[in-house]
């Protein structure tokens, strides 16, 4: 009556990098194309188009996950910062 | 003459609107030049029967003109209520040792153990400065430092961030350095030292008091200890039409030192599941993570939809997968509403247990803290904000937070198969920010 530990596959994680790769890559194969003039610009200078919209929230949100949860970062640095509970 | 004037205005007119783009504080609303632009919020947290906490924010940001912005940052947090320790429920009544060897407390039969010591006050300030050093190529410097009662922590960042292809393209790479001290209440645990709990045989009087001092006292050490972490930072932001921008993430981080929870304890269970002693926690000195984070926004014409993904890996061997979805739908020029929806899943520390059996010899290295075990967790919620006459806005979040724990494949031994060892924690979150 050991503890057993039954691992479960961890494949289809590698499955998903390789995907995710692949969309990537080409989405950069059509980067010719992409892109607008300066004065296309009118939607994509909206405050709420900023990656960081809300910055306010996001930063309380990371607090909430780095506290609660094993990942943290990747939006930007993990860093350290708390012994949080 | 006219011709290189209208250029220069196109140009400044690009380099204005780009500004508006960038990531990093300078994509805050920028007023007239000169004032300060606040941006305050209040937040509750609340688990059903564990922690809650209250957290301030007040961020302050300047923009200098020529793309230097400076942002300064305070919150201020307190935490109170109780937390899992990590150690089982048992059909019967459990007493525990308080972390600082002061008391003890007592959990009832099928109760899971939580240590309702928690209280604890942080202060944390941070600043960021960006500034232009050449043609399209800025960079950003930043600070931070965070105080709570058994922690310190503090850190620096410097990134580099440079526009290409009509500033359609942005490349940012940054680095990061943080240091924490760690000084728990009672001294840190050895790792794996069984709790020592006063259960009458240390006698009574002073030199009971005085015997269950000094065997406590065996398990800890007293001086503070640190870890230090490293970030490194690769960012690629693209538009693809005036109506979608992409950005695209790579990060490693790597932790050395003291990476335990010195709060967090096992069960040490017999082959009937019976707790048999209380162990305290032991996790690897380092941890190396590597992450991968996809964000794309799109513009509808009343609408604006944000989406991300985020994979993540470590040498724990915790992976996981993070979808995070908002779209704001403006109701009018001044009403927005903005749903949100947030899955997350992870796959547990290969040195998570949920207890240990004390037939088999003591691993290593060992961690019930359900935040390393395999899980997943929801979020649904709905921010309203309006923008006032004054340009002053105000707006108010409401969120629903679950976490459920999963079994991992771990056997429920004797007793604990009428336990709940993977109980959910249920979370509501209230909000309320205005910037002005």
């Amino acid at each position: 009556m050991n503890i057993i530990k039954i691992k479960t596959s961890k494949n289809h994680t590698k499955n998903l990098i390789s995907v995710f790769f692949i969309i990537t890559a080409m989405q950069l194969g059509g980067c010719a194309n992409l892109g607008v003039q300066p004065w296309e610009r009118d939607l994509l200078a909206k405050d709420e188009m900023a990656l960081n919209a809300d910055a306010v929230d996001i930063g309380l949100d990371e607090h909430i996950y780095f506290s609660k949860e094993g990942t943290s970062g990747g939006r930007s640095f993990a860093g350290g910062g708390c012994g949080c509970n | 003459m006219q011709l290189s004037k209208s250029k220069r205005i196109t140009t400044l007119l690009a380099t204005a609107t780009c500004t508006l783009l960038n990531a990093g504080v300078q994509a805050q609303e920028t007023k007239s030049e000169n004032d300060w632009q606040f941006d305050t919020a209040i937040l509750y947290y609340g688990e059903t029967d564990r922690v809650s906490l209250l957290e301030g924010v007040v961020s302050a940001t300047k923009d200098f003109g020529d793309q230097r912005v400076l942002n300064t940052k305070l919150v201020i947090d307190t935490l109170t209520g109780a937390s899992a320790t990590g150690a089982v429920s048992q059909p019967y009544a459990q007493t525990f040792s308080r972390p600082s060897g002061d008391g003890q407390y007592t959990t009832s039969p099928n109760e899971l153990p939580l240590d309702d010591t928690f209280k604890d006050t942080r202060v944390q300030l941070s600043a960021n400065w960006t500034q232009p050093i050449y043609k399209d190529t800025r960079v950003n410097l930043g600070a931070n430092i965070s105080r709570e009662y058994d922690y310190l922590s503090v850190g620096t960042s410097v990134s580099a961030e440079r526009d290409f292809y009509n500033k359609n393209t942005t490349a940012l790479f940054g680095l990061s350095y943080q240091f924490d001290s760690i000084d728990p209440v009672g001294g840190r645990p050895i790792g794996l030292s069984t709790m020592v709990v006063d259960e009458g045989q240390f006698g009574a009087g002073g030199a009971g008091e005085d015997a269950f001092e000094a065997a406590f006292d065996q398990t800890r050490i007293t001086d503070t200890d640190d870890k230090s972490t490293i970030d490194a930072l690769f960012g690629l932001t693209q538009v693809i039409n005036r109506r979608m921008l992409v950005q695209l993430n790579y990060s490693y981080s790597t932790s050395s030192g003291y990476l335990n929870d010195p709060y967090k304890l096992l069960s040490l269970v017999n082959n009937n599941g019976e707790t048999q002693s209380i162990l305290h926690e032991n996790r690897p000195d380092s941890r190396a993570k590597h992450s991968v984070y996809a964000q794309t926004k799109y513009a509808f014409d009343n609408a604006v939809a944000d989406v991300s993904y985020r994979f993540a890996t470590d040498d724990w061997d915790i992976t996981s997968h993070t979808i995070d979805s908002k779209l704001r739908y403006n109701l009018s020029e001044s009403d927005y509403i903005q749903p949100h929806f947030r899955y997350y899943q992870q796959s547990e520390a290969d040195f998570y247990r949920p207890y240990l059996n004390d037939i088999d010899a003591l691993p290593a290295f060992a961690s019930a803290d359900y935040r390393l075990g395999e899980m997943t967790a929801i979020t649904v919620g709905l921010k309203y904000g309006h923008k006032m006459n004054n340009g002053h806005e105000w707006g108010v979040r409401a969120e629903y937070y679950q976490q459920d724990p999963k079994n991992a494949g771990f056997e429920n031994i004797g007793v604990l198969a009428n336990q709940d060892l993977y109980p959910s924690v249920k979370a509501f979150i209230l909000q309320f920010s205005y910037s002005f």
